[in-house]
């Protein structure tokens, strides 16, 4: 028990400093995301098409799912999401997975490398590393087009939701947190642009994993019959060991 | 009809003695009627094994064992197959369940002494199951080609290359080329899917073996054989059927609640049983900050970093696992059960799971000076405590206690000293208390204290 004691005392006293060491480099914002608001997921799947997918591609999923958990008809998808042609000239099928607008070809000589496949980006980075690293671009003239990113050091490339948020600068940090001050207005009030980027953000969060929607409303019910089933299976184990003394 | 129907039934017990494995392993297989929670643990590994082997079947009808195709292979069934995403969460989380199960069911030996006569084979056979399911875990998990996947294999093969003289050459033996490649994922997926799951079948179907013939240990550890009726039946034993195929189906009941409760909820066990770094496609060009194996191997992983020479390190993280085997002639003392056990015992066994699980977090962290430091501390603890439980086997003497204590005190404490930089003085010398208390109290505590008595052991199970 001394002994006990006494780690105990070490870890009281010696963890907190280290403990914390690791992480991300700079704090989060914390985000919720509901993917079961559907106008949230419209509105962000709109976004998603309008300002990522000419550069990013969402490779391993398909129109139809879009348009089948979003429930939007085969015309609505075209309005809304479904803007690309193929490589014949024809509309894409909605069969088809999520590409780019832009080719790889393309996208090397203009950016140096093919933009990252956004499929799985927020199981891969998280929902609140994606709402605040959106909110994080900063002008910095050092940079090839003109912007830094906070959250992701030295990327390449340029603020993609510009024209909502505007243009903003680094001016210090506050608590290991950078401190920004909008200096070219855009066309939302950052409470507005905060809350389009929760949008974006519900939708990449549906795109990385789609069954979300359906597997937290399926639970319940399995669990509930295993609930039964062992209350039967407790009642059938007591009737048997009834004459075990 | 009812005749035509025994009528066969006569013709194929004549031929095939259905009811003698039946009767042997079942129906006429006397288990001792005190077997507590600990004890659910077998049958459900046997249960997470069924479940692995059908939904790894489904699996393999649309996984792509191929680099350029299994990483978008795995997102088409999580994505397009028909309850796709429910088969493979069931094959990961299943993965981390059974090494959940495995760690309780060891510990189980652990305390009521399972491992001593006449069980030492079954418990060595166990160690070798627990060794096969690291092969498939570790195998399976190169599988999606994500970056962890990649990294983590990467890591793990090149432990292999700290052999002296033949260690390169094996490593491009294991991968079959010059990097973690596709002939790579060729290959592992072979073992995984075939190879070792055979072994392991072959060795579970031994362990039930032993088991039923030198019968299950208990809480009390009581030998139940020694003590049966006129008719030769154990007087505290029951019948396995249906006595305990009816309770083992409560366990499975309450396990399932819980295995779907976390595939259904947080199927990615909080980051733990898929790891985040694994969503991005493998990529040989770019190492990922931060590279942690899944969690049932980070205890090992601990004591690999613990040690600054690489080859030490390997044989050290080797050593931990193989030292199990000895188990059963390290423990000498006659009393199996930690019930009659004394308490400085007890204390030994909890403090041999607090490291376990302090070794497995700190294989999950970055390797930062003070983590790294109760690395060693705990990694030591770790192996200290087989000397323990050899020194607990019977009374010691007086000058034995305190030779023991000096030696090995002395030995780590000289090692401190050459290590010894300005820096981390103070750490050192903070964490130097840590093996050193746990040794002053289990090597001293019997020459001071009465905290090493022990209980008479009941001659029939109780309760």
């Amino acid at each position: 028990m001394n002994r006990l004691l006494m780690l105990l005392l070490v870890w009281i006293f010696l963890v907190p400093g280290a403990a914390f060491a690791a992480g991300p480099s700079v704090p989060l914002d914390a985000v919720k995301v509901n993917v079961h608001d559907r106008d949230a997921l419209q509105r962000g799947a709109k976004l998603f098409a309008g300002y990522c997918m000419a550069c990013h591609s969402a490779q391993y999923m398909r129109y139809t799912h879009v348009a089948r958990d979003l429930g939007w008809s085969a015309e609505e998808m075209r309005e809304n999401f479904l803007f690309t042609r193929n490589q014949a000239g024809d509309p894409t099928p909605m069969g088809d997975m999520m590409q780019a607008a832009i080719s790889d070809k393309d996208a090397v000589e203009w950016f140096g490398v093919v933009p990252p496949d956004l499929t799985l980006s927020a199981r891969l980075y998280g929902e609140d590393w994606m709402y605040t690293f959106l909110r994080s671009f900063y002008l910095d003239e050092s940079r090839p087009l003109g912007v830094n990113n906070s959250v992701f050091a030295s990327i390449g490339m340029p603020h993609p939701l510009w024209e909502l948020q505007g243009y903003q600068e680094k001016v210090g940090y506050e608590n290991k947190r950078p401190v920004f001050e909008l200096t070219q207005p855009g066309g939302l009030s950052p409470e507005e642009y905060d809350s389009v980027v929760q949008d974006l953000v519900t939708f990449m969060t549906y795109l990385a994993e789609p069954i979300k929607l359906q597997r937290e409303s399926i639970g319940p019910w399995v669990l509930l019959f295993l609930a039964g089933l062992t209350f039967l299976f407790y009642l059938l184990k007591k009737e048997y060991w009834k004459d075990v003394h | 009809m009812h005749k035509a129907f025994s009528a066969l039934l006569s013709w194929v017990f004549a031929r095939y003695p259905v009811e003698k494995p039946w009767n042997e392993h079942m129906a006429q297989y006397y288990t001792p009627k005190n077997l507590n929670f600990w004890y659910y643990f077998g049958s459900l590994s046997i249960l997470v094994l069924v479940i692995q082997i059908v939904t790894g079947i489904w699996l393999t009808m649309f996984y792509k064992p191929d680099a350029e195709l299994a990483f978008a292979s795995i997102e088409f069934i999580m994505r397009d197959v028909e309850w796709g995403w429910f088969i493979r969460y069931m094959h990961t989380v299943g993965a981390s369940a059974f090494f959940i199960i495995i760690y309780l069911h060891m510990f189980k030996a652990l305390l009521y002494g399972s491992y001593k006569e006449p069980r030492e084979l079954l418990w060595i056979n166990g160690v070798l199951i627990y060794l096969v399911l690291m092969g498939i875990a570790f195998t399976g998990y190169m599988l999606p080609w994500g970056q962890m996947s990649y990294w983590g294999a990467q890591v793990i093969v090149n432990l292999f290359q700290t052999i002296p003289i033949i260690g390169p050459d094996l490593v491009i033996w294991i991968r079959g080329d010059f990097l973690i490649s596709d002939a790579t994922l060729t290959r592992f997926y072979a073992l995984h899917i075939v190879a070792l799951p055979l072994v392991l079948f072959l060795l579970v179907f031994m362990h039930i073996v032993a088991l039923h013939a030198v019968g299950s240990n208990n809480p009390d550890g009581v030998e139940i054989k020694e003590k049966k009726d006129k008719t030769g039946k154990p007087l505290d034993g029951i019948p396995f059927h249906p006595y305990f195929t009816v309770k083992d189906l409560v366990g499975f009941g309450v396990f399932l609640i819980a295995f779907f409760a976390i595939i259904f909820f947080i199927p990615d066990g909080g980051g733990y049983f898929l790891e985040k770094p694994n969503y991005e496609p493998a990529n040989p060009l770019v190492t990922p900050d931060h590279i942690a194996p899944l969690w049932f191997f980070t205890a090992w992983y601990t004591v690999l970093r613990a040690v600054p020479d690489p080859f030490l390190g390997v044989v050290a993280m080797f050593g931990a696992v193989l030292i199990l085997f000895l188990l059963p002639w390290l423990d000498r003392n006659p009393i199996k059960s930690i019930r009659y056990r004394s308490d400085l015992h007890k204390f030994n066994i909890a403090v041999f799971a607090f490291t376990f699980l302090v070794l497995s977090y700190l294989g999950t962290q970055p390797p930062e000076p003070f983590l790294g430091e109760m690395g060693l501390r705990f990694s030591l603890v770790y192996f200290l405590f087989f000397f323990v439980i050899w020194f607990h086997s019977q009374p010691r003497s007086r000058v034995f206690s305190y030779a023991a204590f000096v030696l090995l005190v002395g030995l780590y404490t000289i090692y401190d000293y050459l290590r010894l930089e300005t820096r981390e003085v103070q750490l050192i010398m903070m964490s130097w208390l840590i093996p050193t208390g746990y040794l002053a109290l289990c090597l001293l505590g019997p020459l001071f204290t009465r905290l090493n008595e022990e209980k008479p052991v009941p001659d029939r199970v109780t309760s």
